[in-house]
């Protein structure tokens, strides 16, 4: 008699549901992107200030009561520009992140439904891509191909490629050997359908957790290459931007440089919190990870 | 042993091949003519011609190829147009900050986050487990440079203790050197721990819930001891893993970094070289960078086969 | 006085009872069976002993051994206590060493912890250990690792460990069921020498009544957590007081009622030939590189294999781990491709077709697994895990059709129609191998390949399943190929038998016949490794 292990049990979105709201990763890291989310989308329709509105005589002012987090060297409302920026950010992390997946995840999963070179091929390709410093590339493309947000989408979309591609083989590697694959094929059901049926549903779980952790590390790229001047180009503003300007006025005005920091910080954190909180109540096997 | 470091060695010089071929290619097709790019749109005639002469704009493509790579191997790597200097200078120059900047930051992240990590793993659960892997949380959010920034607040301009930035050479002594380089490795190392100390709590505790562990505790052996001697080797393995990873996370960090403390390093000369459009300094920095992650993962393959004996057999 | 003696002992884990009013004694020298089903807490309770329990297990009673008081033991105590006076010997020999030490650091590293003795003494003491588990160092260096011994030199290597300092009391948690039966008696075999040697108490547990009949002095059999009876093996087993004990013992001895092959048969005068034909089927793997440049030399595990098959016929494939049976069964399930040979099917050749032309062939051709959990995916319900062949069909059902298909599927094999809208977890392990087997006859096949199909269940599980798979035998006339390393499962069920050993077949007839009287020397040794409590018990009355 040999003792299986049992594997996870598959939940129903109500038992989700409840388990998800009583994660405390869960639940800190799904109430501050939803914050998050909620001051990019009320950004298109208000701010508290105009940011194409440059009052240079008010500039550099410290945080108040009138400006929250203060003005920057053209009167800016700092709030008013990390709302707006917000929208970029997230933006171009989430389309870059959402084009390398759906890419990625067929890769991978086609690697390891037929093995043998194609998956030799793909293994290669990931050891190419992942020899290329990210940020590097990224900048090395964005200057080639000029700057501003579509560039910085592809660069950063490029080089998640083989992140979601080797996540995905891993996973299906995984699950072909189970029996229930291998009833499937019994049952005359071809590579193809497989993977559509049984593999996709059941890396769902890695899938989404990764994509969470993409999306977060998504953000801190933008944030980089707007800093080094290749993002969204003035006068829109973003976050990685805001930390450039900051950067000469340290002295005289640090809060140009404390808010936006805290903006990224505080979006990386809620969107990793949310991935940790999401393996956790998915795939309880991972749970003891952290 | 031998076949597993062979097979290795083959799968990093292939690697290397197909980035020199895509670095190659990248530049091959930026729109318009290079040396018209480099040299900009007030440029006479002449000029492109005799750079077109120079860069060997006119021959064909595989023969253009093979004269960079057999360049690039035998330590020729151009000769840059903005500084009118041999590539080759320019590189020695600068990697005499990048690389004690990347080693002294690869050290941080090492000694902050094995440590750490052990710590945690062997309270897990308890108060210092929580608040040490809390710490680390917040610590994978914050991006590079702003923490840079933020040191550079603290450190240079209100307590004066470092310099806010340049590098005054290591002629100027060594102490004077290091200390240039200490605010830039501590906001390079400061994520990568961060995120290695998390890695190697989880492979700890992963590797404490395994049978084996099981068996050595029925022995009699006492906690240390199975977590030391027992848990430890295993656990190298992933942590190994993330550590190769790192290291080109590490190279990318020093692009933003040195910009952000006026550092004459490789990064800083690569982001200018592209910004200036000095194609001839890009494509080799950027190949000597990428050579230096195959090279290091390389390295982390042998490793492998040191820690774990399955791969020495095979 | 007892060595040890647990006393009313109470053991729950986050709040689930796991163990309730427990007593078990066992002196110096003597060998107790410790026999449960799956649940049963036997194993929790070899635990509970060493202390080596899960963080949130909360206990009460006693334990007392050898003068301690286990349960209030600190661990400083418990460190003197582990690996020397009690030793440990655990169920999966493939997990139980550290893959990055080798299999003498690990012998040595115990006998070091409690002797103090310096390097070279304790690595003779391991070396003299391994040794008597019948490793010599001639063959098995102490430089070996574990991936470079088989999972029956592993376990010899776990029992040196629990054996290197002449523990009084050595517990073996189910020592021999991720073995083979060859595999099984020559662990048993050892560990009987080893404690008549050395005369240390053992606890053996186990869920086979015939493994512990043949070599305990004395049997305690639990159920959900508590001791159900408890004496002298022959004495206990030869009466059967309880009534529990006496359906364990039928339950392992069971053979369902089968009518003859002919009757069976759905073609009375069976004219069409024979339905399985395999002609010197040869599977091989591809090898492992040694040298870079040296060309890889294949693995063959099927080799030049010849059999055939009736409807309606039950056949068993026996042989021991390894011998090739599971990839025999691959290629006559067109899973895996065939090297060189040929397998024919109701007259059509398997190799050649792809796709849809194999359709036909898979329609009247499903199978069942081993593993009642890994069969099922996780995310599906019953009804669309049981319609998944359905796919073969040429003419795909409508949704109500299939619903009705599943559901007369699911009343052949006992189970009812509000099963339908379930998730594989919501059953038990012998629920779960009811679905399997509705799943491989919804679409009316002429063979079902069954690959150990009970071999994960409890054994009065296994009787029950075995009775359902005699009954659709008779009932639908289905042919079974049943693979197996239990000599017991194939009496129970087939008609002939084949035995393989190392690719090849080197025996076949009539299933009493070969396992009255073997003719192969592997046969011979499977069965004379076969755990059998009649002949268990014959032996010491």
């Amino acid at each position: 008699m040999h003792e299986f292990p049992r594997p996870r049990q598959a939940d129903t979105f109500a038992t989700l549901f409840g388990k998800a709201f009583r994660n405390r990763s869960f639940l800190i890291g799904f109430a501050v992107t939803a914050i998050i989310l909620a001051m990019a989308v009320v950004s298109f329709f208000w701010t508290p200030y105009d940011v194409t509105d440059l009052p240079v005589t008010n500039r550099l002012k410290p945080p108040s009561l009138t400006h929250w987090m203060g003005t920057d060297h053209f009167g800016r409302d700092i709030f008013s520009m990390i709302m707006v920026g917000s929208r970029n950010s997230i933006a171009v992390a989430f389309i870059a992140i959402t084009i390398a997946a759906g890419i990625g995840v067929p890769l991978g999963c086609w690697a390891a439904a037929r093995r043998g070179w194609i998956d030799e091929a793909l293994m290669r390709f990931n050891d190419v891509v992942f020899a290329f410093p990210a940020l590097l590339s990224a900048v090395m493309i964005t200057a080639i191909f000029g700057p501003g947000a579509i560039n910085a989408i592809i660069a950063i979309g490029l080089f998640n490629i083989p992140v979601f591609a080797r996540v995905a083989r891993a996973g299906a590697l995984a699950i072909w050997p189970r029996e229930y694959i291998l009833a499937a094929r019994s049952a005359g059901k071809n590579a193809f359908r497989i993977t559509i049926e049984h593999i996709l549903p059941n890396i769902g779980n890695i899938l989404v957790v990764q994509g969470t952790i993409q999306f977060a590390l998504g953000i801190i790229a933008e944030a980089g290459l707007s800093y080094v001047g290749l993002g969204e180009q003035p006068p829109m503003p973003s976050w990685g931007r805001m930390l450039f300007d900051a950067q000469t006025r340290m002295i005289v005005a640090p809060h140009l440089a404390i808010f936006p920091g805290l903006a990224i910080v505080a979006t990386v954190l809620g969107l990793n919190l949310l991935g940790d909180g999401l393996r956790d109540v998915l795939d309880p096997k991972l749970r003891r990870e952290r | 042993m031998a076949a597993y470091l062979l097979k290795r060695l083959g799968i990093g010089a292939l690697t290397l091949i197909c980035a020199s071929v895509v670095v190659f290619a990248v530049l091959e097709i930026i729109p318009g003519d290079p040396a018209r790019l480099m040299l900009g749109m007030n440029a006479t005639e002449d000029a492109v011609q005799a750079l077109r002469q120079q860069m060997g704009l006119d021959n064909p493509l595989p023969t253009r190829y093979f004269a960079w790579m057999t360049g690039f191997v035998t330590g020729d790597f151009g000769h840059s147009y903005t500084y009118s200097v041999p590539v080759t200078e320019l590189v020695a120059e600068r990697i005499v900050v990048s690389l004690p900047l990347a080693i002294f930051a690869l050290l941080l992240t090492v000694l902050i986050a094995i440590p750490v990590g052990i710590f945690a793993a062997s309270r897990q659960g308890r108060f210092s487990d929580t608040a040490v892997m809390t710490t680390a949380q917040i610590g994978v959010a914050v991006p590079n440079f702003w923490f840079a920034l933020i040191l550079v607040y603290i450190f240079a301009v209100w307590l004066r203790l470092f310099p806010a930035g340049g590098f005054p050479g290591w002629s100027a002594g060594l102490w004077p050197g290091l200390k240039a380089l200490i605010l830039p490795a501590i906001s390079l190392a400061a994520l990568q721990a961060a995120v290695l100390a998390r890695v190697a709590r989880s492979a700890l505790i992963e590797e404490l819930n395994e049978d084996y562990i099981r068996t050595a505790r029925a022995k009699g052996l006492p906690q240390r001891h199975v977590l030391w001697r027992h848990a430890m080797r295993n656990a190298m393995i992933p942590v190994l893993t993330i550590m190769g990873l790192q290291f080109a996370y590490l190279l990318a960090g020093t692009i933003i970094i040195e910009n952000v403390f006026y550092l004459p390093g490789l990064g800083r000369l690569v982001f200018q070289a592209i910004t200036q459009r000095d194609l001839i300094v890009v494509e080799s920095v950027v190949l000597l960078l990428v050579a230096s992650v195959i090279a290091v993962n390389m390295l982390v393959d042998v490793t492998y086969a040191l820690v774990d004996p399955r791969l020495r057999h095979r | 006085m007892s060595l040890l003696d647990i006393k009313n002992l109470d053991l729950s884990i986050g709040g689930a009872e796991i163990l309730r009013g427990v007593d078990l004694a066992l002196n110096p020298g003597e060998v107790m069976g410790l026999v449960g089903e799956s649940g049963s807490g036997k194993s929790m309770t070899a635990l509970a002993l060493m202390q080596l329990l899960p963080h949130a297990a909360s206990t009460a009673g006693r334990i007392q051994f050898a003068g301690i008081d286990i349960l209030t033991a600190g661990e400083e105590t418990m460190y003197a206590v582990r690996g020397n006076d009690i030793g440990m010997v655990f169920q999966e020999p493939m997990t139980a060493l550290n893959p990055v030490k080798t299999i003498g650091e690990q012998v040595a590293e115990g006998i070091r912890w409690h002797t103090s003795a310096n390097r070279a003494d304790a690595e003779a003491k391991a070396r003299r250990m391994l040794a008597r588990v019948g490793l010599p160092e001639e063959k098995f260096p102490l430089s070996r690792y574990p991936h470079e011994l088989s999972g029956g030199q592993r376990q010899r290597v776990v029992i040196a460990i629990a054996c290197a300092l002449n523990p009084k009391l050595l517990v073996a948690d189910e020592p021999t069921t991720a073995l083979d039966v060859v595999l099984q008696a020559q662990i048993l075999d050892l560990l009987k020498d080893l404690v008549d040697e050395d005369g240390m108490g053992l606890l053996l547990i186990s869920h086979d009544l015939a493994v512990v009949a043949d070599i305990a002095d004395r049997i305690t059999v639990m159920r959900n957590g508590k001791v159900v009876e408890t004496g002298e093996t022959a004495k206990t087993l030869l009466e059967q007081k309880h009534p529990y004990t006496r359906q364990l013992a039928e339950a392992s001895t069971h053979v369902p009622a089968r009518k003859a092959v002919a009757a069976r048969a759905r073609h009375q005068d069976s004219q069409s030939g024979p339905l399985l034909v395999v002609d010197q089927a040869v599977r091989d793997y591809p090898g492992r590189r040694h040298f870079l440049f040296e060309k890889p030399q294949p693995f063959r595990a099927v080799d030049h294999v010849s059999f055939s098959m009736n409807e309606a016929q039950s056949l068993a494939l026996v042989g021991r781990s390894g011998c090739g049976k599971s990839s025999l069964a691959r290629m006559v399930l067109a899973l895996d491709p065939i090297t060189a040979g040929s397998i024919r099917f109701d007259g059509t050749e398997l190799a050649g077709h792809a796709g849809k032309e194999l359709r036909a062939i898979r329609r009247n051709m499903q199978v069942v697994f081993q593993d009642p959990y890994g069969s099922f995916d996780p995310r599906h319900k019953v009804e669309r895990l049981v319609t998944e062949p359905l796919h073969l069909l040429d003419h795909q059902p409508s949704r109500q059709e299939r619903r009705d298909m599943a559901i007369a599927a699911l009343g052949e094999v006992g189970l009812v129609p509000s099963d339908l809208d379930k998730y594989p977890h919501e059953f038990s392990g012998g629920q779960r191998q009811r679905i399997s087997i509705a799943r491989a006859i919804i679409t009316r096949p002429k063979l079902v390949v069954c690959d150990e199909p009970v071999s994960a269940l409890d054994v009065s599980i296994r009787a029950q399943v075995l009775d359902l798979f005699a009954d659709l035998n008779d009932r639908l006339g289905v042919a079974y190929l049943f693979i197996t390393h239990d000599l017991n499962v194939a009496r129970a069920i087939t008609d002939d038998v084949l035995v393989m050993h190392e690719g090849q077949i080197v025996e076949r007839g009539k299933t009493g016949d070969v396992l009255a009287n073997p003719q192969s020397d592997a046969g011979r040794k499977l069965i004379a490794a076969m755990p059998d409590l009649d002949r268990a018990l014959a032996r010491r009355s």
